[in-house]
């Protein structure tokens, strides 16, 4: 790689990456998100590639090994262009038949095809999937066409030109000015706004000043901003570059927490190569301006996506939140000026600067522009990363892109915001989704985790999970946190045990009211939400743990119990075989039964029962 | 055991405090856990007390202090494989293997650990078994995973 000393250089590289593209050729490319990786996407792409090798180059063929494309669901997906076949499913034994028919003699294979749950048609090209259809995916679309560890392919879909644009035609007040015109908002959670971020950066007084970029992703359910840094880090290492010249900073960090072992990996080839190609170091693109970005690993800490706990962190200390009277911007990393943003936010920044402020306000609602990204996951029909305008109806996300309910249960709550938000009745999902309108009810945007819950979900389990959650990751420096959660964990314990009363609703709002306005930091400010919004939006379901010891959505352990309805068991046996406490018993094709006493409820007999014959109650 | 890497290891972070977490976490790749023996020298070189380098070591999930077995066994219990019957494997993962979250095998074969989101939400619930995702899982399928890792353990040890 040759180093790029000017913009014109940064030209003649993108134009001999264009000479080299054959107009005939044929690119498949095999999507390897971890999603995919669970479902044996690697070998699909070996397959791939050790017969394009044997049958030597008889067509064309270039295989792209790519990041994320959202439908993980439907893994391992491969498409194939220029036709733009989109095939899910895929299997290593699939692939000579690909490459024999559909590249060979342009033949669709019809197994390989997304059918369309409502109409029952089969679909060839993304395009047509509904899943793909309502979404607007500027962020997240480059990561199908793009190998994440090949900056040659984001150069080739115009990557570093805002960079250069930056540099060269606008003073770093114009960028600030520009992104504070988009009216770009904190993907992370806060939703603050990115332009007067940076500005307060910029005039803190000081000489050295640092760029952080948070992945720390603590956010259980959310996984938009491994996507984006596995899938297409060089755009994220480019919105910090543009960020560190318009604030003036010389320094910046990825921090990734370490269970995202593929981003850190990409991440790190991307700086690498940003650096051999002049885009980080002195002088970047001869226009005097120096920044260099390191990678700075988690432990593990879900406080450590809180800022100050995060600094503190990357300075190799306990993660504990400090006070904010002075914000980051003013004393941050080593107590200089630092400017922290989300991946997503950073991500943002090229498409703005290339496109301009107007374009990017022109999506969206009045205070919430461009488009974000959820990770719409739990009990809905098609699960996946999907990116929208802002402003689109919970319904629109839920039934049209998510294809509504999984498995025959009705579904009657999203929750969204993580640990630090709540759960949205389904009566509410006519809500257009931006930051304010999901605070109002009282949840919240957060990283843009979407958990679909149906009829199987019981919410005060949901309540219970969440404040065990944050009382684990409490990081204990204060009171209101550390012991208030501990306290309310305990009180929901009780109520899903069954031996809950009536005052536990009212001492658990007091509680929650307390923690609330007490704690330090956003982790324990945060922390009550959960259990408010379930207790606004599911009270009735509280009462039926307390008053009748009794789990409508059949969850709760102890209030429950398995048994095997007589009218449907076929007797065979299937049950009993794979019961751990052998507590099913019953003659071969007789009706069989479950003994109470030593049934442990591990579930396993409704996974292996084809009669669907045991039930919960 | 041979610390002489612990001494590499810090000479790639440059005896920077900074490197303190990165430094742990290229002695937990190394030695599949922290032993004290690596903490005290990374506290002599790094010019820290063993206090400060103890809090950090034991603040932060990732970490061990005490030896993993052969085979690591994750579940992730995140919201989204919350919903989906998480808990329901890990009762059945703890019932199997007899021991905790957090604890390993009395025969150092399996380590059991619970993290908070593995990020692999839309194919939930997740387990992370020797390096490899295996998603939509239930009891079952967990309980098969252990007993093959164990059928290719006596199979092998015939072999041997």
């Amino acid at each position: 790689m040759r180093k790029i000393k000017s913009v014109s250089d940064l030209e003649r590289w993108k134009e001999n990456i264009f000479s080299r593209e054959k107009q005939d050729e044929v690119i498949i490319s095999v999507c390897g998100g971890t999603g995919c990786h669970a479902y044996g996407c690697k070998k699909v792409r070996d397959e791939f590639a050790k017969i394009i090798r044997k049958n030597g180059d008889v067509k064309e063929i270039r295989l792209r090994y790519t990041g994320c494309r959202g439908f993980c669901e439907r893994g391992p997906i491969v498409t194939i262009q220029p036709q733009g076949i989109f095939y899910q499913r895929v299997q290593e034994k699939d692939v000579p038949l690909i490459l024999s028919e559909t590249v060979e003699k342009g033949k669709i294979l019809e197994h390989l095809l997304y059918e369309d749950a409502i109409t029952k048609r089969k679909v060839t090209s993304e395009k047509e999937i509904p899943f793909y259809k309502a979404q607007h995916r500027l962020v997240l679309g480059n990561n199908g066409q793009i190998e994440p560890t090949k900056i040659e392919d984001y150069i080739g879909i115009g990557g570093y030109q805002a960079l250069s644009k930056a540099l060269f035609e606008m003073k770093p007040e114009q960028i600030i000015d520009e992104i504070r015109a988009s009216g770009l908002r904190g993907r992370g959670g806060a939703g603050f706004l990115t332009g007067k971020k940076w500005e307060d950066c910029r005039k803190a007084p000081g000489e050295l000043k640092y760029i952080i970029c948070n992945c720390d992703e603590g956010d259980p359910g959310a996984y938009m901003d491994r996507s984006l840094l596995e899938g297409n880090p060089h755009s994220v290492l480019e919105g910090m570059m543009i960020g560190a010249y318009a604030i003036s900073g010389s320094h910046g960090y990825i921090y990734v927490r370490h269970e995202y072992p593929l981003a850190c990996k990409n991440a790190e080839t991307a700086i690498t190569q940003a650096r051999k190609a002049g885009f980080l170091g002195k002088n970047i693109l001869g226009s005097g301006f120096d920044f260099d970005v390191e990678i700075a690993k988690g432990g593990g800490a879900f406080v450590c996506g809180e800022s100050t706990a995060l600094i503190a962190s990357i300075e190799g200390r306990v993660g504990e939140p400090r006070s904010k009277q002075v914000h980051t911007v003013t004393r941050g990393l080593w107590g200089k000026p630092t400017n922290l943003n989300n991946v997503e936010t950073w991500a943002n920044v090229p498409l703005i600067i290339n496109k301009g402020s107007q374009w990017f306000s022109s999506m969206g609602t009045e205070k919430s522009k461009g488009t974000k990204i959820f990770s719409l996951v739990g009990k809905v029909k098609n699960t996946g990363l999907v990116e929208v305008p802002m402003g689109i109806t919970l319904k629109e996300i839920i039934f049209d892109i998510g294809g509504g309910q999984q498995d025959g249960k009705r579904i009657k709550a999203v929750q969204t915001g993580g640990p630090s938000g709540g759960c949205i009745p389904a009566s509410l999902f006519d809500l257009p989704v931006d930051f304010d309108s999901l605070t109002q009810v009282g949840s919240m945007m957060g990283s843009g985790g979407m958990i679909v819950m149906d009829e199987g979900t019981c919410m005060v389990d949901v309540a219970k999970y969440f404040v065990h959650f944050l009382q684990e990751e409490s990081c204990g420096k204060c009171l209101p946190c550390r012991e208030g959660l501990k306290r309310m964990g305990e009180i929901l314990d009780r109520i899903t045990e069954g031996k809950g009363n009536e005052e536990d609703l009212s001492l658990l709002e007091e509680l929650a009211e307390v923690v609330a306005d007490t704690s330090l930091c956003g982790l324990g400010k945060t922390a009550p939400n959960p259990v408010l919004s379930a207790l606004r939006y599911f009270r009735p379901e509280f009462e039926a743990h307390i008053h009748q010891k009794r789990c409508p959505a059949a969850v709760c352990t102890p209030l429950i119990k398995y048994s095997i309805s007589e009218s449907d068991c076929t007797g065979c046996g299937a049950c009993a075989k794979i019961c751990p406490t052998q507590a099913i018993k019953g003659e071969k094709k007789q009706n069989h039964f479950i003994l109470a006493e030593i049934c442990s409820k591990c579930g396993s007999c409704i996974d292996v029962c084809k009669a669907n014959a045991v039930m919960v109650q | 055991m041979d610390f002489e890497q612990v001494g590499k290891i810090i000479d790639k972070y440059q005896e920077k405090r900074t490197g303190l977490i990165s430094i742990l976490h290229d002695i937990q790749d190394r030695y599949h856990f922290l032993p004290e023996e690596a903490l005290r020298k990374v506290a002599s070189r790094l010019k820290m007390d063993l206090n400060d380098i103890y809090g950090v070591a034991t603040f932060y999930k990732s970490f061990s202090l005490i030896p993993k077995g052969k085979h690591s066994i994750t579940l992730c219990l995140g919201t989204a494989c919350h919903v989906r019957g998480g808990p329901k494997i890990l009762r059945e993962m703890k019932k199997q293997l007899n021991i905790e979250p957090g604890q390993t095998t009395a025969d150092k074969q399996f380590s059991l650990n619970v993290v908070n989101c593995l990020g692999v939400c839309a194919i939930g619930p997740v387990m992370f078994v020797d390096g490899k995702f295996y998603g939509e899982m239930n009891p079952l399928k967990a309980r098969r995973i252990i007993e093959k890792i164990n059928k290719n353990k006596r199979k092998n040890g015939v072999k041997s």
